[in-house]
């Protein structure tokens, strides 16, 4: 606790703004999905709204930054709070990994009369649990005709990642040390790993949905397969957005070897973003 | 009440001469509205959560009189059963998430600070985006009652696939209210853990904390871990409901049971989400009112602790008759009840605090009395209810109704009203109106009594919940509860009367309101500035 006395920041105007943004944003995609397009106005006008009050919301915190408003204090709340965050994605992630776990050991076991909570069986006494479940119990839900190998693009994937992660370490590395010319090349390799790696997955959903009967509506292996997938990819997609932020305060000059916690902040969440790829790579490509 | 500042006040008062020199940009901001729109203090967001919350509890009871109204006699009187439903699943809904969470952040915005020798919280800007949330989430929620088909008519705990096949159209505007409702707690909660491990004043150490200060630090590490979940579970929900996934759908291969799972994980840390608090504020008002240190605080730290990580090994015990392998119902049920040895330690605790004591009995400490007696009746109900083979006779009967009113009024409630009148002094200034603050109490004790215990026996008779009508053998019980409903509902109307008078004037309090109390937030003055520890103040920890 140095210096005596404690930075608080001045009162801002877009914390209200995102709120606006960000309720205009949840209506339209409700009326979109209760109400069909007429909604489509209002999402896009809050997801724009959303996107731009973030965008300059974070733009006055790094001026601040720049001018050096703030303490060591400051930073360690930065720290807590960017720490809790990813915390709380974990939890969000953990909550589909349960679900794919209590799918596989529980349910359809159980579906297959398996156990003293066999009765299950009943509803479908023909139905075989497996897993990839290919043949839902029900008649009305249309199975996958085969799954994707995980030795093929999702270990292309795998590779990209892990890697993007360690050039992102490189690139952190370089800042530490003052070597602007090695953050901007291997930052930028990352960014480069993580577009790819973007475009793979959009060439293997591709596959899925066309080849392979892989939808959201195959039953629950296409539920978990997207649910988990998609949400990763949601996240790489943000994860990329971060570090290009960052790409560009680098080349601007932003950065030194003791003030640099935006640059961590986001290697913290890419390397969290690759945590759990390994996670689904394991359970829901190979295992 | 004696006025003698305590020993930190000298530092207090240095410290306010020097203030302006801090910084002057920050005392010009704007006004009217746009003040409240804007503003990134502490205090101010603090009263608008209280201010909130408030609206909620009153919105939120309005439900509640209608579902007593209908159940005041057996038939149909006023309300068809479609809406008898919405109003018990809005009821619930608005009390959880509106009134009682939003609540206690309000007091932990007001009070954390003041009570660590903060400045403000450690994020002011995400303040103001956490508060700000709610009343966008909580009036697409309200809307829903206006929607084709009505509001969520599902219960609060909104089941599969009662709330995805079955739902109403409302319930996607339902799920996207509630992610509003989620993202704003645990960003309010992300800020007030990096307050208190960040920003407490120099000399104070973890062991130093006021109580209220810590059941909040653990009560913000429960909900970063759960509303995720919840997060999660009602993304399914969306999923199932729209995009034909069938996570919660059998004939996919999902399970509706699953949802249950997912539900408990987040809803059982909720319900300690709802109390640790309040046992924080119980633990701070005792010691004052007792003129006695804390028995046991660092048991009350373990305790508070025991409780936190056990809830995340119990939520099963809700689902006791779903149809669990016998291994689960024996897991469950024993984990269930190890949660009574923490709170059996919190409970013994506050009485032997209270031990010896010289006791007064102003309004925050009657109302905390009444919060160890009732809501230890509502833990006994709770212990009942963990014994596997007996709540296969109590499931989703009146009896669980009773239980959890029974922790959730007589205790968050009466917690949060303990709260309010232990700080309006340091609020307004002003102490709240005794003779009234009284009549409050007590018509609140009658009526809380009168309306949660009766449901006790009916629910061992065999009444089941959210039922609009029942059988002739429930009837006095029903009409004692509706009774009691009423009179609990109407002696709120006094508790606002009290606050508002209290705003507007009363007796002057000093800035050590209460002759026994000791924390930190008695040191500055009664009001307290706007701007309060610019420069962190001495702390010299006290007796525990
Ligand atoms: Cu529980």
């Amino acid at each position: 606790m140095s210096g005596g006395s404690y930075y608080v920041p001045a009162s801002s105007k877009w914390p209200i703004l995102a709120c606006i943004g960000l309720g205009a944003m949840m209506l339209g995609t409700g009326l979109v999905l209760v109400y069909g397009r007429a909604g489509m106005p209002v999402m896009l006008v809050g997801l724009a709204g959303i996107v731009l009050v973030m965008a300059l919301w974070f733009r006055d915190v790094v001026l601040e930054s720049r001018q050096g408003l703030y303490d060591n204090q400051m930073d360690r709340s930065f720290r807590w709070g960017m720490g809790w965050f990813i915390f709380s994605e974990v939890m969000f992630f953990a909550a589909f990994f349960g679900t794919l776990f209590y799918v596989r050991t529980f349910a359809l076991p159980w579906l297959d009369g398996e156990g003293a909570k066999g009765v299950a069986a009943l509803l479908w006494p023909d139905f075989n649990a497996s897993w990839p479940l290919l043949e839902p119990p029900g008649d009305n839900v249309q199975g996958p005709s085969a799954t994707l190998s995980p030795w093929h693009l999702p270990l292309v994937n795998t590779l990209i990642l892990v890697g993007s992660s360690i050039t992102l370490t490189v690139a952190h590395e370089g800042l530490k040390e003052g070597h602007r010319r090695v953050v901007r090349h291997w930052l930028g390799l990352t960014v480069l790993l993580g577009i790819c790696f973007i475009a793979i997955q959009g060439v293997e959903y591709r596959e899925a949905y066309l080849h392979y009967g892989i939808t959201l509506q195959a039953g629950i292996y296409g539920a978990t397969f997207f649910l988990l997938t998609g949400f990763h990819g949601a996240h790489v997609i943000i994860g990329s957005v971060i570090l290009m932020v960052m790409l560009v305060r680098v080349y601007r000059g932003h950065f030194a070897p003791d003030n640099q916690f935006g640059f961590e902040a986001a290697a913290w969440y890419w390397h969290f973003v690759d945590v759990v790829w390994i996670g689904l790579f394991l359970f829901v490509y190979v295992f | 009440m004696a006025s003698h500042l305590p020993p930190g006040s000298s530092a207090q008062s240095h410290q306010l001469e020097t203030a302006g020199t801090v910084s002057d940009t920050h005392y010009a901001g704007p006004k009217g509205l746009m003040r409240w729109l804007l503003t990134t203090n502490h205090k101010e967001i603090g009263t608008l959560y209280l201010l909130f919350s408030l609206s909620m509890f009153f919105i939120g009871g309005l439900f509640a009189m209608v579902v007593r109204a209908e159940l005041f006699q057996p038939g149909l009187q006023l309300i068809q059963p479609e809406f008898f439903n919405q109003m018990t699943t809005m009821h619930g809904l608005i009390m959880v998430f509106g009134a009682v969470m939003p609540a206690f952040v309000g007091l932990a915005n007001w009070m954390i600070p003041l009570q660590i020798g903060a400045p403000d919280m450690a994020l002011p800007r995400l303040n103001n985006f956490s508060f700000w949330l709610l009343p966008v989430a909580f009036t697409m929620l309200l809307a829903t009652l206006f929607m084709p088909g009505g509001a969520p008519n599902f219960g609060w705990t909104f089941y599969a696939p009662l709330s995805t096949t079955y739902a109403p159209p409302s319930t996607t505007f339902f799920i996207f209210s509630l992610h509003m409702a989620g993202i704003s707690s645990i960003l309010g909660a992300i800020n007030i853990i990096a307050t208190i491990l960040n920003l407490r004043t120099p000399g104070m150490r973890m062991m130093d904390m006021p109580l209220f200060v810590w059941t909040w630090l653990i009560t913000a590490f429960l909900l970063i871990a759960v509303m995720p979940v919840l997060a999660g579970v009602i993304t399914m929900m969306l999923l199932d409901i729209h995009f034909g996934t069938s996570f919660f759908n059998a004939a996919g291969g999902g399970d509706p049971v699953l949802f249950q799972h997912l539900f408990w994980f987040f809803g059982h840390p909720e319900v300690y989400i709802m109390i640790l608090p309040a046992f924080g504020i119980v633990s701070v008002i005792l010691p004052t009112f007792a003129r006695k240190p804390l028995f046991g605080y660092a048991s009350m730290v373990y305790a508070t602790a025991a409780i936190a990580i056990l809830s995340f090994l119990v939520w099963a015990h809700h689902m006791f008759v779903v149809g669990l392998p016998l291994a689960a119902e024996l897991f469950f049920m024993y984990s269930t009840m190890l949660i009574s040895v923490p709170t059996g330690v919190k409970v013994f605790n506050w009485i032997t605090t209270l031990f010896r004591g010289s006791l007064t009995f102003e309004p925050p400490m009657l109302f905390a009395l009444a919060f160890v007696v009732l809501f230890t009746i509502g833990g006994f109900s709770g212990l009942m209810l963990a014994i596997s083979p007996a709540d296969f006779q109590y499931h989703d009967t009146y009896f669980v109704v009773a239980h959890f009113h029974y922790v959730l009024v007589p205790g968050a409630v009466f917690a949060i009203m303990a709260a309010v009148y232990y700080w309006l002094p340091k609020w307004t200034g002003h102490y709240p109106h005794l003779r009234l603050s009284q009549w409050h109490f007590w018509l609140s004790v009658i009526g809380v009594n009168l309306t949660f215990f009766p449901m006790h026996f009916a629910g061992l008779a065999g009444m089941p919940r959210r039922i609009p009508d029942y059988a002739l053998q429930f009837a006095d019980f029903n009409m004692v509860t509706s009774i009691g409903g009423f009179l609990f509902g109407l002696s709120q109307l006094l508790f606002v009367l009290v606050v508002v008078l209290c705003i507007r004037g009363g007796n002057k309090a000093p800035a050590k309101a209460w002759e026994g109390a000791e924390d930190l937030e008695w040191t500055v003055a009664s009001p307290a500035p706007l701007h309060t520890f610019e420069t962190p103040p001495d702390f010299t920890p006290h007796r525990h």
